[in-house]
């Protein structure tokens, strides 16, 4: 793939725009870089699969696409230790409670794939009376990657992409500060129940 | 051959002429303790490089190859990340023995570097019963990981636990067994005693056919004491998700996948101290010409060097072999190894009384 | 056909009889299971495989239609049974006949509630406890409102319930429990490495010695048959490639044959070549990620990506004629979609080339080895009785002894033409499970050699009219797939879109027998041998 088509990517280049302008200190910017090359060269997956996608994420390991060379190979069982979540197929009704449980175990930072048109929207199955019409309504979704399954090169394309993100993050002063209960409570205002 | 103990005992001398000598000893423990950590994590990672690149070779696959030169930064962005990845505090839980355990596992094999004959004259602690405390401190682990199981409140990492703590129980009788031999064979059990008894040839030659199946059970109970495969059932994948460890995330976990190389290299080292001659180089008597080129390898790269050959066929175990059941593993070892090696001791003693070696 | 309708005639004056495709016998509730005993035990009939049960709801009534084989004379017969009560439906348990039942009954009541006097476990199976009505009645209410997506754990109880007759013939709801006071019960799934999906084993252990596992499913229930009422024929194929997709082409086959039976659409020669052909392609396929698989669950991981150099070689070809790695969607009715690839012939030939020496491979790297042998022999071992009572079909049932291939039994397409042997072994452990998958590559591989140099000139695609209607009846068509029998059962009103499309998939049968060859083993062991059956959980939930 030309470097130029990877990069063709608006939502990826609006955030890096962003970013850029707010200016960064030198000294915090440099270990933010350092942080993000680790954190981007290494996405290690959570073994997660519910239907067809599943397999061509086996595929997707194998000799023929090797996403080893990319340090993914490391998939985890135990979501306690994986980085993304690859939601690889369907996910129906009984299903939503136990996915949503997963995301909840995964340690920070996590990022979630939604790959194949079921998790993406419900797919083939949307009418169904125990399908979930797409993850985003259950996790928040950082990539989609379209397809009835994808092809291993668009999970590859996708992950990449996910990579790129994860590249421009910033964690100091970012996102990555833990907030206690009180300025919690005071920015998700919960309404009083009567 | 290069004695690295005159760079120590120079080190020694410049520091106690500056400073008193309980100063000087502080100094020299820091000193040794910063070494060794460092040490500790290049070699880690380094394996776990080594590891990705030799399974990626087994399975017709490149490995990484993206980060770094032929990837090899690839474990380093790893540490990076599972570094500032965020520790779960998790609820019903004993908190204390659940963030002691991993300490307790990185502590022992910490512990057994201090023995380990890295070369001619650089050894932390050179003292008669080394090989013993050895040991000692490196079943301190087991300890860790049953606290680890047991801490974790879930019922995988419980199984995941037992399984070790069965396991691990039965194999050290293995090892100890087989360094039993060896040391008896050596007639010490000062490493550096051991070391020099192979001048004349590695044990592993002079030893014969009792140093052999020596060897050859020691790698076995080696494997299974460092729970790879197909010795992994505390943390077989496919049975019990990621086993003991399960609930550990961060560098908590961290610490154990760490652990789990450097215990790999911890077993190969012994083996190579106590069957290849730790860094002694390959002498052939007779051979004067071979035997000063052996000698211009510096002794740390003969050390390293044959802890990677041996760490090298734990690893082509691990990518070849099913994993046991556990009634097999325990009656692989009860049943098969033990008898073996009692025998093989007393054939040893025959070997040493009538001097039927080499 | 006659004499069988004559001899049950006799004993039971109230059947009534449809001629069809099979004998149908009508016959009211009370009559069921001793009409079933009769069928099961006679020595001259011995309908003693239960192949699928079909709810139905019929608007006015409710009801079930049985399939049953004969195992020792291939024959069909079907028997149906109903109740015009719609608001406690309850029928005559036959799961004291059949150990499948118990879990085919469970999916009717889950579907139509109806409630099954003397099932012992009649809980839901794949909706959850508090599911507001019954999916597949015709009046159920579609409303996302009253079964809301949510992010809440749902209930869990280990109550289940049996319902018996009192002396006056009402229904009395009898409480009893899945497992005993003080069982440890390990939750294996539904997120678990080992499950090949989100299945899940609610398994009671004594240390490390499984007592008895409760099999939860539904995780990818995506409502595939309710889905299918409301699409045209040509619409509800592309479903079946999502529900086994290691067998997507076998099942197209399938609901096509069943389609065009029903339709009288006749196909090609040339057709059924390709549509052969590429079922036996899809099987070495399948057969070959099975061994990776299953070596992988048994900690030799290696082996998973030998076996995917073939599967990769057999999506190549794939993928040039049908444009898709996965889901193909190939087989259309009365043809498929597009012509061969002019490579076609020439890849298959060097994929035909390549099997013996890996298969070779395989053998020397895994087959042989001393711990695979301890691990897979002797462990799970089924009984030829069990794997009939169970419905277990596919490789797994031939392990052990019951020639249950459909390609023989029932030869469809072209397959009475070919020459291949059935695999069988009789041990009935997994390693025989495993050695017949190995063996089965041989075969359609052999299977393949016949065909690939004489693929017919002719038409690739019937004509079909543009608008498909079936004329009102039912058809049951059954077909090999690469786990076992696939059945699908079309019930039509002379509309464009089916009435009731019923699949019976092979891989819930390999799940029900879970339960029955683990007892005893080691948990290490359920991993052997839920490989070993290799069951695919989203064609089982459908």
């Amino acid at each position: 793939m030309p470097y130029e088509a990877f990069k063709d990517n608006e939502y990826i280049e609006q955030l890096v725009e962003e970013l850029r302008a707010s200016g960064t200190n030198v000294i915090v910017g440099t270990f933010d870089k350092l942080i993000n090359w680790g954190r981007s060269n290494s996405i290690w997956p959570l073994t997660f699969a519910t239907s067809c996608c599943g397999i061509e994420f086996v595929s997707l390991g194998a000799a023929r696409f090797d996403m080893a060379r990319f340090g993914w190979e490391v998939a985890r069982a135990s979501p306690r230790q994986a980085d993304f979540m690859m939601v690889a197929g369907t996910i129906v009704n009984r299903m939503v409670p136990v996915f949503r449980r997963l995301y909840d175990q995964l340690a920070e930072p996590k990022y979630v794939i939604a790959c194949g048109s079921c998790a993406i929207s419900g797919g083939p199955f949307r009418k169904s009376y125990h399908v979930a019409k797409g993850i985003e309504e259950i996790v928040p979704v950082d990539v989609f990657v379209p397809g009835c399954p994808p092809r291993p090169e668009a999970m590859i394309y996708g992950i990449m992409q996910l990579s790129r993100k994860i590249k421009v993050e910033r964690f100091f002063g970012g996102v990555n500060r833990q907030e206690n209960r009180e300025e919690y409570l005071k920015s998700h205002p919960v309404e009083e129940q009567n | 051959m290069f004695d690295f103990s005159i760079v120590t005992s120079w080190i020694d001398n410049l520091l106690k002429g500056w400073m008193p000598s309980w100063a000087a000893t502080t100094v020299e423990c820091v000193l040794i303790g910063v070494g060794l950590l460092l040490a500790y994590a290049l070699l880690a990672l380094f394996y776990i490089y080594f590891e990705r690149k030799v399974c990626a070779a087994f399975q017709c696959r490149l490995g990484p190859n993206r980060v770094g030169p032929w990837g090899v930064l690839q474990s380093f962005a790893d540490m990076f990340k599972i570094l500032i990845k965020e520790l779960i505090t998790l609820n019903h839980i004993d908190k204390f023995l659940f963030a002691l355990a991993p300490y307790l596992v990185i502590i022992a094999s910490m512990m057994s570097f201090a023995v380990l004959p890295w070369g001619k004259g650089l050894q932390i602690i050179d003292f008669n019963i080394g090989i013993f405390f050895l040991i000692a401190v490196s079943s301190i682990g087991v300890l860790g990981i049953l606290l680890a199981g047991w801490s974790s409140n879930n019922k995988f990492t419980l199984i995941g636990a037992l399984r070790s703590g069965a396991q691990m129980v039965s194999y050290e009788l293995s090892i100890g067994l087989s360094v039993l031999t060896m040391v008896a064979f050596a007639g010490t059990m000062s490493v550096t005693g051991i070391v020099e008894a192979q001048k004349e040839g590695w044990f592993i030659f002079t030893g014969h056919i009792p140093a052999l199946i020596a060897f050859v059970i020691y790698l076995i109970a080696g494997t299974a004491e460092t729970n790879r495969g197909p010795f992994d059932l505390p943390e077989a994948e496919s049975e019990l998700t990621a086993g003991y460890h399960t609930e550990y995330s961060g560098i908590h976990f961290g610490f154990f996948y760490l652990a789990e190389y450097l215990n790999l290299f911890i077993v190969s080292g012994v083996a190579s101290l106590l069957f290849f001659g730790g860094w002694m180089p390959l002498h052939i008597s007779g051979w004067e010409g071979f035997n000063m080129v052996m000698d211009w390898i510096p002794s740390v790269v003969w050390f390293i060097g044959k802890a990677i050959v041996i760490s090298f066929i734990i690893i082509w175990f691990k990518w070849t072999f099913p994993r046991l059941r556990i009634d097999q593993l325990l009656a692989l070892e009860w049943k098969y190894l033990l008898p073996i090696n009692l025998v093989n001791l007393v054939l040893m003693v025959i070997v040493i009384i009538y001097g039927l070696h080499f | 056909m006659a004499n069988i309708q004559d001899k049950i005639a006799k004993l039971f004056p109230e059947a009534t009889f449809e001629e069809g495709e099979f004998l149908l016998i009508n016959i009211p509730d009370e009559k069921l299971h001793s009409l079933c005993e009769t069928l099961r035990d006679d020595e001259e009939l011995s309908f003693d495989y239960l192949v699928t049960i079909v709810g139905m709801d019929w608007k006015e009534s409710l009801g079930c239609v049985y399939y049953l084989t004969s195992t020792k004379t291939n024959a069909h017969i079907s028997i149906k049974v109903s109740t015009t009560d719609r608001e406690n439906p309850a029928l005559t348990s036959v799961a004291d006949l059949w150990k499948i039942a118990c879990i085919l009954e469970r999916e009717v009541y889950d579907f139509f509630g109806i409630v099954f006097v003397g099932n012992p476990d009649m809980r839901r199976l794949f909706l959850n406890i508090d599911w507001k009505g019954f999916p597949l009645r015709k009046d159920y209410d579609t409303n996302p409102e009253l079964n809301p997506v949510s992010i809440e754990n749902e209930r869990q109880t280990d109550d289940t319930y049996v319902y018996t007759r009192d002396e006056k013939g009402n229904l009395v709801k009898n409480v009893s429990k899945v497992f005993e006071e003080g069982d440890f019960v390990v939750n294996i799934g539904p997120q678990h490495p080992a499950t090949h999906g989100v299945l899940r084993f609610r398994t009671a252990v004594d240390g490390e010695t499984i007592k008895k596992i409760d099999v939860y499913m539904g995780y990818i229930h995506r409502g595939v048959e309710k889905l299918c009422e409301n699409l045209t024929y040509p619409q509800t194929l592309h479903y079946m490639d999502r529900l086994d997709y290691f067998s997507a082409h076998n099942y197209h086959h399938g609901l096509c044959m069943c389609i065009e039976k029903a339709a009288g659409i006749e196909v090609s020669r040339r057709v059924q070549v390709i549509r052969v052909l590429m079922d036996e392609l899809s099987r070495i396929a399948s057969h070959c990620l099975f061994i990776g698989t299953y070596c992988m669950d048994l900690g030799a991981t290696t082996m998973l990506f030998y076996t995917l150099r073939v599967r990769e070689q057999i999506l190549d070809i794939m993928e040039k004629t049908c444009g898709a790695r996965m889901t193909f969607n190939y087989s259309t009715i009365g043809g498929v979609m597009q012509d061969l690839h002019p490579d076609f012939v020439k890849d298959v030939k060097a994929l035909l080339a390549v099997i013996p020496a890996n298969i070779k491979e395989y053998n020397k790297v895994f087959t042989g080895n001393i711990i695979a042998k301890n691990r897979m022999e002797g462990v799970g071992v089924l009984s030829r009785e069990d794997a009939i009572s169970y419905g277990v079909t596919g490789p797994s049932g031939r392990a052990s002894g019951w020639a249950c291939d459909i390609r023989k039994t029932d030869p469809y397409s072209i397959y009475s033409e070919l020459d291949f042997e059935e695999v069988t072994a009789t041990e009935g452990d997994s390693m025989a499970r495993f050695k017949c998958r190995l063996a089965e590559i041989e075969q359609s591989a052999h299977i393949i050699e016949q065909l690939i140099d004489n693929i017919p000139e002719g038409e690739i695609q019937a004509k079909v009219p543009k608008v498909l209607r079936l004329p009102a009846g039912h058809w049951f068509q059954l077909m090999e797939g690469c786990r076992g029998v696939f059945g699908v059962y079309i019930e039509s009103d002379g509309g464009t879109s089916p009435y009731r499309l019923k699949i019976a998939p092979p891989c819930l049968n390999l799940a029900a027998v879970v339960d029955h060859i683990t007892r005893g083993d080691k948990i290490a062991d359920l991993i052997t041998i839920g490989g070993s059956l290799d069951y695919i959980v989203p064609d089982m939930d459908r």
